[in-house]
């Protein structure tokens, strides 16, 4: 239990509008969770809350086994990083993160050797007797985790960490708290609304909206198997496509796609397609059917195929080159799905099925296929 | 081509003309208005030589008024100070009802006249006043004494500070107060290590005014005073005093001397403040 | 927060003390026209430094030119001098036995002991409060809108008129009240400049302390005027306060939507 974070029941609203409702997880010790959600899912709230910059409505916050809800923020020992850094600008950056330790009456000595150990960890050493505003976005941001780190805390939350700074930053300092995580080993807990990030560095993902969560486990199984449509739309690139049940599958026009095993028959429902997880073949097969090649866009070692079934519905297919040589626009074809994730179109609320996810592979198909999905 | 050319300098032409002359103007206001009474002054002050300087200052009246205005001054900036810095936080940051009410009524001591807030102290303190009663067991004497004097600069110099700070305050933000707290710092060593440094500019700028304000008070103190000549006459009121008396060279210097204090200090203030933003950049 | 609460108190024991002799009070010692006068000077003197300051900000913020620095500390002046020292310093200059005075005086020119006196003090000391008030908002102006509009064609006044100008109207406004305000309850530039004659030179503030010097507060008279002539100016005074903080609010607002 020792290092671990709790939250039970976690209820928060701002006058008549609910922040966060009854959001339950745990972080395991050791481990990097990630809160991912879009804008106003409450997830930096939750952060907050189990800081103790914001007071729970109702719920409870647990870490390391020991229940922190009434504690004041300066009792929680607890490690935080903000997203536009919150450096104080009168100190340098040693002064910054020696902060935590000579609040607490460390001696100087002792205080030296920390910050010296820790400027090495961050790869900031020389800039020591500089301030804030002398330093790039990047190197403010690892001096405050420098500073968060000093006093050893139990957890590290970071409140979106990287949202302030530049892709190609971004993607360095990504790289680089992976680094310091598997060296350092401490329990951390950061939000985004990034879900490259989240996939990217965390063991597990809790995915929020509207403040509730949506699902809570691993990167391949918020991946592959989305619990609810939301986070079928929201995390990866997907095709979209309506239908009605029948015997376990659902059907667009004259095409079926397997998967629809709890819906009841004469039900719609939505089916969740990852643009790679369709085959193109030139017969059709058991489970295949036929579709109309409208458009091939060659993106070096792969191209995107704009689809469309013959009920009208459109599709975007991604697929390297080499599985889909002599393919061309004006072709009829035959498609085969994978790993559809389907759900009763009455779960599915208008938001899910437009919410623009950002995806894993290029933005670009993303965007039209989203576009498409716009039925 | 060459029309659109010679336009273009004719409009660059126009535009520099109006510059020029907007210059002039304000120029020209600004000497008039303001340099010129201060260059009288200086003139007028310091025409009859050093010697008389010497001589003013050396009456017993001049420096009895002098360090009565002194006292006054330092009693209503720390007061002022602290509660302006409360006051500040409380309207920078938190939210409750009324908030406009409170800092409408901060700002009301700048519209008021002083000379009303005069007749307030009276009322309130003076015979058949409210709180005479209550002092008046005591045997403080509070009208016609060093309290009331105090107590109505007091509330004229409420505003500095506090106007000065919460702008301050409000683009700092509180991400800073929270990191130092994530970081185990109790509420006194936030402010005294994170916030304090922060608004030191603003705060002292507000004090300075606040310093000027209190110096420079006659309207109230007049009232509430009763100009008892080497009792409770502070430097305001002897050049009152000294120009009905026809002594106008003393109170030229007294009054030059109230002004280059309060001038020195406002820019020594707004120099140390320019090479601190010099230094930070 | 607890200083706030005397103050309360003393507006109720202000209004209590008045009401029944504002009649009286305003019929007698020249009151009216002190009034008079006084609004006078202050609509006169909002109306002046309110063109001046707006042209000394603009100045200030966009036009460069050496001494810019200089010339800003000089507007802060006012601040720093104490408001009688002010009068004092207007009586050197321009009394009658200075050069420059017994020059204009010759010339029909009459500052102290004269109306004007009393507007070229309240000049001084409320110059900067326009400037104060109208800078923050003239810097945080975008010069995207005025770019725009010469793009367009319109010639420099235009622009002026129809892009800078109304988006610091409120702001000039809160200036032009504040100095307003400040030049009703005006005393100490004043009481030297003007002399204090009755029904010419006289204004509120000092009428009110003289009502209040033969410091018998046993009598009826006196202070019961007083009372009277200060609530009056004091309403006018709060009346301000209140419409500035609308006004000012009212512009954050609006910038912030910018």
């Amino acid at each position: 239990m020792a290092g671990s974070i709790q939250v039970r029941g976690l209820t928060k609203s701002f006058g008549a509008f609910r922040a966060v409702d009854d959001v339950t997880f745990e972080a395991a010790e050791g481990t990097i969770t990630a809160l991912l959600g879009p804008s106003g899912s409450g997830k930096s709230t939750v952060l907050r809350m189990i800081a103790g910059l914001e007071q729970p409505d109702a719920g409870s916050v647990w870490v390391a086994g020991e229940e922190l809800t009434e504690a004041s923020v300066q009792d929680r020992r607890l490690g935080f990083v903000f997203q536009h850094y919150a450096l104080f600008r009168h100190m340098t950056v040693r002064k910054n993160v020696a902060f935590g330790l000579s609040v607490r009456r460390v001696d100087k000595g002792t205080q030296r050797e920390r910050v010296d150990e820790l400027l090495e960890l961050v790869g900031l050493a020389p800039f020591g007797d500089r301030y804030p505003d002398q330093l790039s976005g990047g190197q403010r941001q690892r001096v405050a985790l420098a500073r968060a780190l000093a006093p050893r805390p139990q957890v590290l939350l970071l409140d979106e960490p990287f949202g302030a700074l530049d892709a190609r930053v971004r993607q360095e300092l990504r790289a680089w708290l992976d680094h310091l995580h598997r060296e350092l080993g401490v329990t951390s807990l950061f939000v985004t609304h990034d879900q490259e990030e989240a996939l990217e560095l965390a063991n597990e993902i809790v995915v929020m909206n509207h403040g509730r969560v949506e699902q809570v486990g691993p990167a391949d199984a918020i991946y592959n198997q989305p619990a609810t449509p939301f986070v079928a739309a929201f995390v990866g690139a997907s095709n979209v496509l309506r239908g009605t049940v029948w015997e376990r599958h659902v059907h667009f026009g004259h095409s079926i796609v397997a998967g629809a095993h709890e819906i009841p028959d004469g039900a719609e429902a939505i089916a969740y397609i990852r643009p790679h997880d369709i085959e193109i073949t030139n017969e059709a097969g058991a489970t295949s059917f036929p579709v109309a090649v409208e458009r091939r866009t060659d993106m070096g070692w792969m191209s995107k195929l704009h689809l469309r079934l013959e009920d009208g519905q459109p599709l975007v297919a991604q697929l390297p080159n080499e599985e889909i040589v002599g393919v061309e626009a004006g072709q009829r074809l035959f498609a085969n799905l994978r790993n559809p994730k389907v759900f009763a179109a009455d779960r599915a609320d208008v938001e899910s099925v437009t919410v623009p996810g950002a995806i894993v592979a290029p933005a670009e198909t993303q965007t039209e296929a989203q576009a498409e999905a716009q039925v | 081509m060459n029309a659109v050319s010679t336009s273009a300098r004719a409009n660059r032409r126009k535009a520099r003309l109006w510059r020029a002359l907007m210059l002039s103007v304000a120029l020209l206001y600004v000497a008039v208005l303001l340099l010129a009474p201060l260059g009288g002054i200086i003139y007028y002050a310091l025409k009859e030589g050093m010697g008389e300087v010497g001589h003013t200052f050396r009456q017993s009246d001049v420096r009895h008024a002098f360090y009565l205005t002194a006292i006054i001054m330092v009693v209503t900036v720390i007061v002022t100070t602290f509660f302006g810095i409360i006051v500040a936080l409380v309207l920078a940051r938190d939210r409750f009802v009324g908030k406009r009410l409170v800092s409408a009524l901060v700002d009301l001591p700048l519209a008021v006249s002083p000379v009303i807030v005069g007749l307030m102290a009276v009322l309130l303190f003076g015979r058949g006043g409210w709180f005479e009663p209550f002092f008046a067991a005591r045997g403080i004497q509070v009208i016609f004494a060093l309290p009331s004097m105090i107590l109505v600069t007091i509330f004229i110099s409420i505003p500095f500070v506090i106007r000065e700070v919460v702008p301050v305050l409000q683009e700092l933000g509180m991400e800073e107060e929270q990191a130092a707290w994530t970081l185990g710092a109790s509420r006194l060593q936030t402010f005294r290590r994170v916030t304090l440094p922060n608004i030191r500019w603003g705060l002292l700028y507000g004090i300075a005014l606040s310093a000027a304000r209190s110096i420079g008070e006659v309207g109230a103190v007049l009232i509430v005073s009763g100009s008892l000549q080497g009792q409770t006459e502070t430097a305001t009121l002897y050049i009152l005093r000294a120009f009905d008396q026809y002594q106008e060279q003393q109170a030229y210097i007294v009054a030059l001397t109230l002004a280059s204090f309060s001038i020195v200090m406002l820019i020594g203030i707004e120099t140390l403040k320019r090479r601190a933003s010099r230094e930070a950049g | 927060m607890f200083i706030l609460l005397p103050v309360a108190a003393v507006l109720q024991s202000g209004f209590g003390n008045g009401l029944g002799n504002l009649q009286d009070a305003l019929n007698s010692f020249g009151a009216q026209n002190a009034i008079k006068l006084t609004l006078m000077m202050a609509f006169l003197t909002a109306i002046i430094n309110g063109v001046f300051g707006t042209l000394l900000a603009y100045i200030f913020v966009r036009v460069p030119f050496p001494g810019r620095d200089l010339l800003s500390t000089v507007v802060d002046l006012p601040f720093a001098v104490p408001t009688l020292v002010a009068g004092v310093m207007l009586v050197a200059l321009y009394g009658p036995h200075s050069t420059v005075g017994g020059w204009l005086e010759r010339h029909g020119i009459h500052i102290i002991f004269a109306p004007l006196g009393i507007l070229l003090a309240l000049l001084f000391v409320t110059l900067p409060l326009v400037v104060r008030s109208v800078q923050p908002v003239l810097i945080e102006l975008d010069t995207a809108e005025e770019e725009a509009a010469r793009v367009l064609g319109a010639g420099g006044l235009t622009t002026f008129r129809k892009v800078v100008f109304p988006a610091l109207r409120p702001a000039i406004t809160a200036g032009a009240l504040l100095a307003f305000a400040r030049s009703l309850g005006e005393f100490g530039a004043i009481v030297f400049v003007s002399g204090n004659i009755p029904n010419k030179t006289l204004t509120a503030p000092v009428l009110i302390t003289q009502l209040l010097n033969p410091t018998t507060f046993g009598a009826v008279a006196g202070p019961g005027e007083a009372a009277a002539v200060s609530s009056l100016l004091f309403l006018f005074s709060f009346v301000l306060v209140l419409i500035t903080e609308r006004v000012s609010s009212h512009s954050l607002q609006r910038a912030s939507e910018l």
